[in-house]
């Protein structure tokens, strides 16, 4: 199933990450990320989560987040422009001999080295899922002694952001239509 | 004016106008018990916190308010868990509070320490952990708010003993809710009502599918126009009976798993549903891969997260019915379809007018006969709280419920054990209402302890007990679908005379069929409860079926020789029905 990224604000109160996780877990939607910070309104913090989901599901996570009294919006920004970033802490296993053509290959993916020790340096590195996975597939034959990701971020390109009362969307039919009818098990009168 | 957490407690609930609460105590709660005397607010002990939830339930069904129920930390709040799910689930404004250790406490395991909120988040609409008494009253507001508006359903506040005790001011009018998230008044964008309309408009085999939104919406009369003007029949789903009069001449009766067989089929055949305040509940669509393939769906429903779940619609409506159905009804031509409805009505054939009564006594007593009796006996009018199995599924297609709110039973959850403390509750709601419990052998014993809390309030509600000695329903199931094997499902029963008696009620044992309607008569003028012990046929199972999963016209139908009758009257078997009609 294809991946969706909504962007959800909640109210900055004690159990609210546990609801939307609960929601998660007992309709059975997988989630692939979630991550959860401050936004610029005091009182409201912001959670970016990554879902495998199809079109119809997408619509029944968006109705159910909502259905959550300390939601206070959602934005399905999956088809939206939006710059979407997730940073990953990399150590890897150097070498004096290979240590140098791991720090160009780190300049390559404009990554920083933000620690270096005689048998190690850790990589910070920034952008896109691909771009991060493209990294990490580079370093392995270097022997990756320790990873960590944040989780996906986005927001959405322009100016244009938040309606105050937004849409709600879970009426709407996704794009694709209806399964017809099949007519061998159609009765008629 | 300054208040502890305890009287704040008792304030709100005033203001909120709780006349009647249901709770048991304890010593997390102790504080605000302690501040409840003085306030004008009627608590009723219970025997067990699931009872006092389930008529906190039953209460909030029977009268559309919001029911209270109260009990400690720890067990106390656990034995909630059952009937907060039950109303979860059948979307039941009730408002639980529950006492919590001491703040400074929370998350050392302290006695009787439950993560209470944390254990019924699935199960509520939305809950609290209060831990100031400044913070009690705005919560409580909120409590009401969100329990009474948009879907209803349980709320549960949870307040820490030293909330309770603490002290501080108390200003109802500052305490307003705040509750930017919270949309309970969503509308659908005016496109949705022209493609609803035009699908009504060119629709030549609609029906309704009619579902406990629409008591709950105040929607009757809306529907009912609807439905007459542009005559399309309707189906109502187990919770929907008594939305629609059942003496409706469009109305059909009961759809899904033990629905009549010409209102199942009626939804295969039907090219256009109108779903108005239903669920689409697996036990109404059955397979939902063959469900109603040839009908294009109208979803009205006041919850967005349910259009789309479990059936695919043509279009989904989101909002109140009753407001709904203001801005659809301009549109709605008027129309005839009789051709439709003759065709509903071969299918009904003459099961239709078959009547319970002119069938011989063979000297069997059938459950249907007593609901048949009950019926009668009460012409319709009392409110029967049922339990949760075959003697469920007969009363609902025996009991024909012509008033709102005149069945209250669990639904979606079928909590086995919910009728009599419920019927506590409804009987509290509609203290001038006849009530009667229609309960199995089996969920009568679950709470049973509540008839301590009849006799202690002096209640007067009358209770049917089905006792076929088994567990019917799953007996049912282990006749169709597992060879006969009855395991775990024969009971052996206390002598429920005596057990009246222990209590200081009237008991009576009815055997023969030619007993039940003067043993009816007899309870109903009898000025306390009444425990009737009515002693069925054993292996009578409930027709017809949709087994789980099967195709919703794939019905099992009464068989020939279920009924020796017939052998007597030479009725057709397959069509041959106890005169639901």
């Amino acid at each position: 199933m294809p991946l969706h990224t909504f962007v959800a604000y909640v109210e900055d109160k004690p159990g609210v990450l546990n609801r939307v996780a609960s929601l998660f877990r007992r309709r059975a939607f997988n989630i692939e990320s979630l991550t959860v910070g401050h936004t610029e309104q005091p009182g409201v913090s912001r959670m970016t989560i990554v879902v495998d989901a199809d079109e119809m599901m997408a619509r029944r996570i968006e109705a159910n987040l909502y259905k959550l009294v300390n939601v206070l919006r959602v934005d399905d920004v999956t088809d939206r422009a939006s710059v979407e970033r997730d940073l990953a802490l990399i150590k890897v296993a150097v070498t004096a001999a290979n240590r140098t053509e791991v720090m160009q290959l780190a300049d390559v993916f404009r990554a920083r080295i933000v620690d270096v020790a005689n048998e190690s340096v850790i990589i910070e590195i920034t952008g896109t899922e691909d771009k991060i996975e493209g990294m990490i597939d580079v370093l392995r034959p270097f022997g990756i002694i320790e990873m960590v990701r944040t989780g996906l971020v986005a927001m959405s390109r322009g100016a244009a952001t938040v309606s105050p009362n937004p849409p709600l969307v879970a009426a709407r039919l996704p794009a694709e239509e209806v399964p017809s009818a099949n007519p061998a098990l159609a009765m008629s009168v | 004016m300054k208040r502890t957490g305890a009287q704040i407690v008792w304030e709100c609930l005033v203001r909120q106008g709780v006349k009647t609460l249901f709770g048991y105590p304890g010593g997390a709660i102790l504080p605000t018990y302690d501040a409840m005397l003085g306030y004008p607010i009627h608590h009723v002990l219970v025997r067990h916190e699931q009872g006092a939830t389930h008529m906190a339930d039953g209460y909030a069904r029977a009268s559309g308010k919001v029911g209270v129920a109260m009990a400690t930390s720890g067990p106390g709040a656990t034995n909630m868990v059952t009937g907060i799910a039950t109303a979860m689930m059948d979307s039941s404004p009730i408002v639980c509070i529950t006492g919590q250790v001491g703040s400074r406490a929370i998350g050392s395991d302290a006695f009787q320490e439950t993560d209470v909120t944390g254990v019924t988040l699935p199960i509520t609409k939305h809950n609290y952990l209060v831990t100031h008494a400044e913070d009690i009253a705005r919560t409580l507001r909120e409590a009401f708010y969100i329990a009474a508006s948009g879907r209803p359903g349980p709320v549960l506040v949870d307040i820490a003993k030293d909330a309770q005790q603490s002290s501080c001011e108390f200003d109802w009018d500052a305490a307003a809710p705040r509750l930017p998230g919270y949309r309970p008044d969503l509308r659908a964008l005016p496109e949705e009502f022209a493609r609803a309309v035009d699908l009504i408009n060119g629709a030549k085999r609609p029906l309704i599918l009619a579902g406990h939104g629409v008591m709950m919406s105040g929607a009757r009369q809306h529907v009912l126009e609807f439905a007459e003007r542009a005559q399309i029949p309707m189906a109502l789903t187990l919770l929907g009976l008594g939305g629609i009069p059942a003496s409706h001449p469009l109305n059909l009766g009961m759809m899904g798993m033990h629905g009549e067989a010409w209102v199942n089929n009626a939804i295969q055949q039907a090219d256009l549903l109108i779903a108005c305040g239903m669920r689409f509940d697996d036990r109404v669509t059955g397979n939902v891969k063959t469900y109603a393939l040839g009908a294009k769906k109208i979803h009205i429903e006041i919850d967005p997260s349910e259009i789309n779940k479990n059936v695919r619609v043509d279009v989904g409506i989101v909002g109140d019915l009753r407001e709904t159905l203001d801005e659809l009804l301009p549109g709605v031509k008027s129309a005839d379809h009789s051709e439709w409805l003759d065709h509903i009505n071969e299918m009904k054939g003459d099961s239709a007018v078959r009547d319970i009564q002119s069938l011989p006594d063979t000297g069997h007593l059938y459950a249907a006969h007593v609901i048949n009796d009950l019926w009668r006996s009460t012409e319709g009018k009392a409110i029967v709280v049922s339990d949760v199995g075959q003697h469920q599924m007969w009363e609902a297609q025996y009991y024909r419920h012509n008033d709102e709110r005149s069945l209250i039973t669990s639904g979606g959850l079928g909590t086995m054990g919910f009728a009599l403390p419920a019927a506590v509750g409804a009987k509290f709601a509609c203290p001038e209402k006849e009530v009667w419990v229609v309960a199995g052998d089996g969920g009568f014993q679950m709470t049973m302890a509540e008839l301590a809390t009849i006799v202690q309030e002096n209640l007067k509600v009358n209770v049917a007990i089905i006792n076929n000695g088994y567990l019917g329903m799953v007996r049912q199931w282990q006749e169709f679908f597992y060879e006969k094997r009855y395991a775990a499902t024969p009971l052996v029963n206390p002598d429920f005379v005596k057990v009246a008696e222990a209590y200081g009620l009237r008991g009576m044992q009815i055997t023969a069929r030619s007993q039940v309607k003067a043993a009816v008569d007899e309870a109903r003028a009898h000025p306390g409860t009444v425990i009737m012990d009515f002693r069925v046929e054993q292996e009578d199972s409930v027709f017809p079926m949709v087994p789980a999963g099967a195709d919703l016209h794939a019905m099992i139908r009464r068989p020939k020789p279920k009924f020796d009758v017939m052998a007597e009257t030479g009725a057709d078997a397959g069509e041959w029905d106890l005169g639901s009609k």
